[in-house]
């Protein structure tokens, strides 16, 4: 315990200071006993969120609730990084996690025993129906976050994020919570198999079937009408100048 | 063999006086003269790979179960016939990728090329009498690679084909009066029809491919009959043409640019990806991929799309879609005022004369500061066609953008040609003070083997 705890005042005077916060790897995970674990959370709760969200979870003006924030959506928020936030009020992006795996559902159990009423963490079953996850994908995700996952506007300043690291358990997590802007997704609409197929087809978009060459494929045409003047224009009118010259002057 | 060959047509046809004088016909020698004939090397590149294309492309809507492991996650997908052409084509016909990347290429370099074969006729005065003629052929030809260009850019049936045709027809229902039935009568029904892929094919591969080869062949034959122009110089008059024979000289230069443009865009075809169908998916009417651009050559119409104010009219009962004006009134306007500039200048000016000889874009000012304010005004709105890209790379909110460009499509365009005329200006100034007063100087060597000046009176 003094470890952690040794850890946990080294932390705080390292988030007072304004520093990133170093991922806390060499803490040891808590252990077995779930009241140990809920305490741990509470410990971590009161330093990096109490702020923020509340000491009953009930939310300041700076962050809402989290008394409708169950497991699902507290561990999709600290596992893509997005919480906590560096500067509050601004819009969460992903980036890496703050906490391992361990400190994570510590957190998870203190928020859900002290009122966190949500989604439970969503079960994931790898899937080799990709053609399925992929017209579920089509359907209710590629408008905002592009048909390739490489994220788009949402308008109104709102990104809808890349999906390329998103893990399949971070998928399902978020179909089913809907963090920020986007939709809550639930069994009715999309029904575990569903949900499956499609975490399994945004695993796939991380590694995108680029056989045509090198990939511009995250801009699309754009990409493309820059290659082709720069590359397909310029280099022929390069060519073109040196015979011409060539030929003038012999 | 080409001796006996000439002579069995001479026989026959009498062409021997007719080749004589063609081989030694005179060709331009300044490097810029080459920009159309980059274009037309890309005509032909494009009709050949075309060609190919078609011996394996389906235009068809009907839908078909895609059976193959070529895309894993859309094996046994439902789909139309014409994107799982596609598929094969890129996957499992020899050769297929390659050429349908290298034709897709050709299209956006096409383009490119005549639109810079444009500015250097436009800028240099080269669209005056009597070649006031081929400036509208030639714009012609840009409408019709645009056409051809958005055609093709819809038959592969993927999302983006789908969202641009939805645009088109839009476009197509917002005309006045007969937006409804044209719509209809176009595209064969309500959208999406099963028509469209069918009657988009006929208009790619033969209406428009055989009007760019009938006006393509009619702009060479007035350039034959009118010959080329020339940049004033040393030996160059209004009164003659000077340049390299037909043969050998320009044809050595004229086959060495064709093998350069297409040894590039083939390079491009093997190495860069462009249009990967099978990443965007099938296109079904009820989805929509985002961020979805058109072609560079569209890009600036869709750009105008996106920035134009939502002014919807209702008159009597009736409404006018507020995409009137960015869909139908602005390439109106923009390809008419391109197509009336030759004659708007001679009234401008009153310089009704035959001209072969160049201006240098400074020595008129007036038409270089429009053609600097025209080529801002699509800059703009092509840059506002990627205005989502722009602010998810910024991490800025698209709305600002939108309204960024559409102060800058108002304010940068006569900005850019106050610029443009200032420059102008002050070089015929300089030039006209040069002509003045000629810096002539004369040095006299002296026994001593050094230099004097000696002062010349100046005229």
């Amino acid at each position: 315990m003094i470890p952690l705890l040794a850890a946990v005042v080294l932390l705080a005077a390292e988030t007072s200071a304004g520093q990133p916060k170093p991922p806390l790897t060499h803490v040891a995970a808590p252990g077995p006993a779930q009241a140990d674990t809920v305490k741990v959370g509470g410990d971590l709760y009161v330093l990096h969120c109490l702020s923020c969200h509340g000491d009953r979870l009930q939310g300041t003006p700076q962050a809402p609730p989290l008394t409708n924030a169950g497991a699902a959506s507290v561990d999709f928020q600290l596992s893509t990084g997005r919480m906590p936030l560096e500067v509050p009020g601004t819009e969460p992006m992903r980036g890496p996690p703050s906490f391992p795996r361990g400190q994570i559902d510590a957190i998870v159990a203190y928020v859900v025993t002290h009122g966190g009423k949500g989604a439970d963490i969503p079960q994931v079953h790898s899937s080799p129906d990709l053609t399925r996850g992929r017209k579920i994908f089509e359907e209710n995700c590629q408008a905002c976050h592009g048909a390739t996952g490489t994220g788009a506007v949402a308008g109104f300043g709102w990104l809808a994020p890349a999906l390329l690291q998103s893990t399949p358990l971070q998928t399902a997590e978020a179909v089913r919570t809907g963090p920020g802007i986007m939709p809550k997704f639930d069994a009715h609409v999309i029904p575990q198999a569903d949900l499956d197929a499609l975490a399994a087809y945004v695993d796939s978009l991380h590694h995108p079937d680029d056989r045509g060459g090198y990939s511009l494929a995250s801009a699309g045409p754009v990409g493309e009408g820059i290659v082709a003047w720069i590359v397909g224009l310029g280099v022929t009118v390069l060519l073109m100048f040196a015979v011409g010259e060539t030929l003038r002057r012999s | 063999m080409i001796r006996r060959l000439v002579y069995a047509l001479d026989d026959r046809l009498g062409t021997a006086p007719f080749l004589r004088h063609a081989l030694r016909k005179a060709f331009p020698d300044h490097w810029s003269f080459m920009l159309g004939e980059v274009a037309l090397y890309c005509f032909l590149f494009i009709l050949a790979s075309g060609t190919y294309l078609t011996f394996f492309f389906h235009p068809s809507a009907h839908h078909v179960v895609y059976h193959s492991n070529s895309v894993p996650s859309l094996n046994g997908r439902s789909m139309s016939d014409a994107y799982a052409s596609v598929l094969r084509i890129s996957f499992e016909t020899r050769a297929g990728l390659l050429i349908r990347q290298a034709h897709h290429w050709c299209a956006l370099v096409f383009a490119a090329a005549i639109v810079v074969h444009m500015a250097r006729v436009f800028f240099t005065g080269a669209f005056r009498k009597p070649r006031d003629l081929n400036w509208i052929v030639g714009l012609t030809l840009l409408l019709l690679v645009m056409g051809d260009g958005f055609t093709g850019y819809s038959l592969p049936d993927d999302q983006l084909s789908g969202a641009g045709l939805r645009i088109a027809d839009s476009i197509a229902l917002a005309i006045p009066v007969i937006g409804s039935w044209f719509a209809y009568l176009f595209f064969g029904g309500g959208y999406p029809s099963p028509e469209i892929t069918n009657r988009l094919y006929a208009i790619h591969i033969l209406f428009i491919p055989l009007a760019l080869g009938a006006l393509i062949a009619l702009h060479l034959a007035i350039l034959w009959r009118q010959k080329h122009t020339q940049f004033p110089g040393r030996g160059k008059r209004e009164d003659n043409v000077t340049g390299s024979p037909l043969w050998p000289a320009y044809t050595v230069k004229s086959l060495a640019l064709m093998a350069a443009t297409f040894g590039v865009l083939l390079l491009l075809g093997g190495l860069v990806e462009i249009n990967p169908v099978w990443l965007y998916g099938p296109y079904d009417p009820w989805t929509v991929a985002s961020p979805a651009q058109p072609d560079w050559y569209v890009g600036w119409l869709d750009g105008a799309l996106r920035v134009a104010p939502p002014w919807a009219i209702h008159l009597f009962g009736h409404t006018i879609s507020a995409l009137l004006w960015p869909g139908i009134v602005l390439p109106l306007g923009f390809f008419g005022a391109l197509y009336a500039w030759p004659f708007a200048e001679r009234r401008l000016t009153g310089d009704r004369a035959y001209h072969e000889l160049l201006q240098l874009p400074w020595q008129n000012p007036l038409r270089t500061s429009f053609g600097v304010a025209a080529l801002t005004f699509a800059g703009v709105l092509l840059l506002a066609a990627s205005d989502d890209i722009q602010a998810r790379l910024w991490s800025i909110s698209v709305q600002q953008l939108a309204w960024f460009y559409r102060v800058a499509a108002l304010v940068l365009p006569p900005v850019a040609a106050a610029i443009a005329w200032r420059i102008c200006t002050e070089l015929q100034a300089r030039h006209t003070y040069e002509e003045d007063h000629p810096a002539r100087v004369v040095l006299k060597r002296g026994s001593d083997g050094g230099f004097e000046e000696e002062p010349v009176a100046t005229p």
